[in-house]
């Protein structure tokens, strides 16, 4: 048990060594490129947390990178690989803002949770199809995910499009009508869009652990993850478990879609979300693929995404830096454990001798 | 014979274990010389120091008596050392060539000289009659063959000093022969030899000496042609080895399994199995033996519901059971010991009490609900592992960390653990040193005796003939012949193992 912990420890630790470098690198880019990094990462943190706005914008941000996580996180523990998350959040926010927008009259918490459990059967409908492909004939789910990418982008910039059927005739802008009252996702401090999404997020992350690591769902669906071999061996029946992981896994990304619309923009407009399904990826890793860990890491990415605002404000230093330290950081990640190793045996071992 | 190498005192602690404790190993030019052990016993550890793979804590490694650092294994190479490992560290997706100039590619001008390089390995395989064909590709090659393409990167490298570590171990009887063959040639050729075994057999046919390990200190040191294989298992293991199974004697009883007229293909959709018919009965071992590829894999995955048949039936006591899934033929009480436990057996990256109820995740007492129950699997499972002496005895250890013997004890132990009706073990002591072999035999004696069936298959024919009631051969899809252990000889099964009649 205790050897457990120090394990879990170290890799805390690496965790954050690696967050640490990333930084550095960028400290090191940034003057480089003639920029003040000091100026540059103030802004960063004062943008992120410095305000009452900022830190709501940055707990805004982490709201969909956790439940985009959760898919991920959910595929990957059955050893697939869900490259199709944009697009399941695309279909999320299209059928949350059409149950949203036509279904009147409804008490305000009935309408919500129709209008994500919409969200949610749509995003797992784009799972179904790569996870059944694979299942079925051996078809690569990456290559299934990202054609359904595409589809859905299609589908939603169409939908809203001058003819397009969810097109909003009062306005001139390719997006659909607002939402009922009945369906805004209530919001939790004054003067800023934070609302309840954060917390039903954190929710679910630890509902997702659950049925993960505490149910003969979760134990079968790792079984395929870890070795599908022994699985099938073990009396599991390894395609079932293959599409279930897609269909969940396309569900939370649906989820992560529908509560951005009813919760932040209250309307479908063409590529709302700004790329939360790629980032929720490199969240994922970053969070040790733990539905835990991501809050952490989700965070952490939506503190760069709120601070980035300022900081290209305020120091001139594009966005775009924000994707290179998430990038490092990834990349250090990639590189841990020799990093890891490397501050074990020759740190660690010259302070403990040989008992480390 | 002046010695070649000298290790002494060598030194190698790790975090949990002392795995080379005081070492001390004198190896002479032109021998073959064994390190024989039980796994774990730290051979891998000592050849890895010399090889430069790891640093020793203390002690000294001299060659030809001048004390030598290595910082790596480049500084070995450089001294005439090379390793074969468990593990290959071949490209796949390259040829023979590609793979062995790695790292040293002959250049000519801008571009690399590949044909220089490929007539110079061609003289190399020819010269040490390895048969490697230069040009194919790895991937294409069989395991047999891509040893000998490792063996051929050590001659390519200039090696002196070759170290194989288990070669054997991935081997079928023939491909063993063959690097025997080598050995010896390599030998002549006045290469000195270090072969790493846990086997007693392959000590006693090739070493001119053998040092024995165990827990990580040296027993002894000895002449091969001065000490037979209950001395060399006595040292090893450190207590009296009985070499002969006590089978119990129980009455044979009703027939628990029939097969019948069964026909099924293998992988490549080929027919492997071209109408077997067998049956075993309660209290009986029947032992299927045949040379590597006849059909005992697709058998044995047929009978654990991997594999579905063209034609056939398979019945358990009268009740129809064709084409079962495996969840219905675990239900059914039909225990699997798979070939390759570490593909069909074991999930390498879960806690042993996840892998201890691996086929009974759905079933009573672990089901409540949706929920797994953890405390009574831990439970359980911590049970198991006191019984089946399992080492560490720690349920909270990943599987893909136990050494291969307590890793089929996993296996056994999940599998024994319920009421079964048929046992279904496939090479059950593959890989295993002597103490778990006589362990694993045990426990099958132990199911016989309890008047439970047992389909054994193996490739070592004295496995199958030590266990088995009855004996039947397998050549290509088909049981050839039937045989009584008790009245027959290694020989004559052999000869219809290889396609011959009796
Ligand atoms: N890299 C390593 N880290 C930690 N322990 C190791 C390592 N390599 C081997 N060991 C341990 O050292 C002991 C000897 O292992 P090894 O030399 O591989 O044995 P053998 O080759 O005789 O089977 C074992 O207990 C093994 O678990
Ligand atoms: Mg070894």
């Amino acid at each position: 048990m205790s050897r457990n912990i120090n394990e879990s420890v170290l890799t805390a630790f690496k965790v954050l060594v690696a967050i640490f470098l990333a930084f550095l690198f960028g400290y090191i880019v940034l003057y480089i490129m003639g920029y003040d990094p000091v100026v540059a990462y103030g802004s960063l943190i004062k943008g992120a947390f410095g305000s009452k706005r900022g830190f709501a914008e940055t707990l805004i941000s982490t709201t969909p990178l956790i439940f985009g996580s959760l898919g991920f996180i959910l595929a990957f523990q059955c050893g697939l690989f869900n490259m199709g998350l944009e697009g399941q959040i695309a279909i999320g926010g299209i059928v949350a803002a059409y149950l949203g927008y036509t279904i009147p009259g409804l008490p305000p918490f009935i309408h919500i949770t129709i209008c994500i459990i919409g969200a949610a059967a749509g995003g797992a409908l784009w799972g179904l199809g790569p996870g059944f492909l694979k299942a079925r004939f051996g078809i690569h789910e990456v290559i299934g995910t990202i054609m359904m990418n595409y589809i859905a982008f299609d589908v939603s910039s169409y939908l809203v499009s001058t003819h397009g059927p969810m097109k909003d005739r009062l306005t001139d802008m390719p997006a659909s009508p607002f939402i009922h009252d009945s369906a805004k996702i209530i919001r939790i401090w004054k003067g800023t869009r934070l609302h309840w999404g954060i917390f039903l997020a954190i929710f679910f992350s630890f509902v997702v652990w659950f049925l993960l690591f505490r149910t003969r769902i979760g134990y079968k669906l790792r079984a395929v993850g870890k070795n599908q071999f022994a699985a099938e061996a073990g009396g599991i029946n390894v395609p079932r478990y293959m599409i279930l992981a897609m269909v969940l896994s396309g569900l939370f990304g649906g989820i992560a879609g529908g509560v951005e619309i009813l919760g932040i923009h209250y309307r479908l407009f063409a590529a709302f979300s700004p790329g939360y399904g790629w980032d929720a990826i490199a969240v994922s890793l970053l969070g040790l693929l733990s539905p835990i860990g991501i809050i952490g890491s989700a965070f952490l990415f939506g503190f760069l995404r709120s601070g980035s605002i300022l900081m290209q404000a305020i120091a001139g230093v594009s966005k775009d830096m924000i994707s290179v330290i998430t990038g490092v950081i990834i990349f250090f990640m990639g590189m841990s454990d020799p990093v890891g190793n490397f501050i074990k045996d020759k740190l660690l071992r010259k302070l403990y001798g040989n008992s480390v | 014979m002046p010695s070649i190498i000298r290790m002494e005192n060598i030194v190698k602690r790790f975090p949990s274990v002392l795995a080379n404790d005081h070492v001390n190993l004198e190896v002479e030019e032109g021998e073959i010389h064994c390190l024989l052990g039980e796994n774990g016993a730290g051979k891998s550890t000592l050849m890895n120091i010399l090889y430069g793979l790891y640093s020793h804590d203390s002690g000294k490694i001299l060659i030809r008596d001048r004390e030598v650092r290595f910082r790596g294994p480049a500084d070995a190479i450089a001294n005439g050392i090379g390793m074969v490992h468990q593990d290959f560290m071949l490209i796949p997706v390259f040829t023979v060539v590609e793979n062995l100039i790695l790292g040293a590619e002959p250049v000519k001008g801008f571009s690399l000289d590949l044909e220089k390089a490929r007539e110079e390995i061609a003289n190399l395989s020819e010269k040490y009659k390895l048969d490697v064909e230069p040009t194919a590709y790895i991937e294409n090659i069989s395991v047999g063959m891509q040893q000998r393409v490792e063996i051929l990167k050590l001659l390519y490298r200039g090696a002196e000093i070759m170290i194989f570590d288990e070669p054997t171990s991935i081997l079928t009887p023939q491909e063993v022969d063959e690097l025997y063959k080598i050995m010896n040639f390599l030998r002549e050729n006045g290469k000195t030899i270090i072969f790493i075994t846990h086997k007693l057999k392959e000590v006693m046919e090739i070493s001119d000496r053998v040092t024995v390990l165990r827990d990580g200190r040296v027993i002894d040191t000895i002449d091969t042609s001065s000490t037979n294989p209950h001395e060399l298992a006595r040292m090893m293991v450190g207590r009296e080895v009985l070499f002969r199974v006590e089978k119990p004697s129980v009455r044979i009883g009703k027939r628990v399994l029939k097969i019948e007229n069964l026909h099924a293909r293998n992988q490549r959709g080929l027919p492997a199995l071209n109408g077997v018919s067998l049956d075993v009965a309660e209290g009986e071992v029947v032992g299927i033996a045949g040379i590597d590829g006849n059909g005992q894999t697709e058998l044995v995955e047929v009978l654990s519901g991997l594999r579905k048949i063209d034609r056939g039936k398979i019945s358990l006591y009268d009740r129809d059971i064709t084409n079962f899934t495996p969840k219905e033929l675990i239900d059914m009480g039909i225990a699997h010991i798979p070939e390759d436990r570490r593909l069909r057996g074991l999930i390498l990256d879960f806690h042993l009490y996840e892998n201890l109820i691996l086929g009974f995740q759905d079933n009573k007492p672990f089901r409540r609900g949706v929920i797994l129950d953890l405390k009574r699997v831990k439970e359980w499972s911590s049970e198991l592992v006191e019984d089946f002496d399992i080492r560490p005895r720690d349920i909270d250890v990943n599987a893909g960390s136990l050494s291969g013997g307590n890793q089929q004890k996993v296996v056994i132990a999940r599998e024994f653990s319920r009421n079964i009706k048929l046992l279904v073990a496939s090479q059950p002591s593959r890989g295993l040193d002597v103490g778990a072999t006589e362990f694993v035999h045990n426990q099958i004696m132990r199911v016989k005796a309890e008047g439970k069936a047992v389909l054994l298959v193996s490739l070592e024919l004295s496995e199958v003939m030590n266990l088995s009631d009855r004996i039947l051969v397998i050549y290509e899809g088909k049981i050839q012949a039937e045989f009584d252990p008790k009245k027959t000889t290694e020989s004559e099964i052999g000869l219809v193992m290889a396609g011959g009649h009796v």
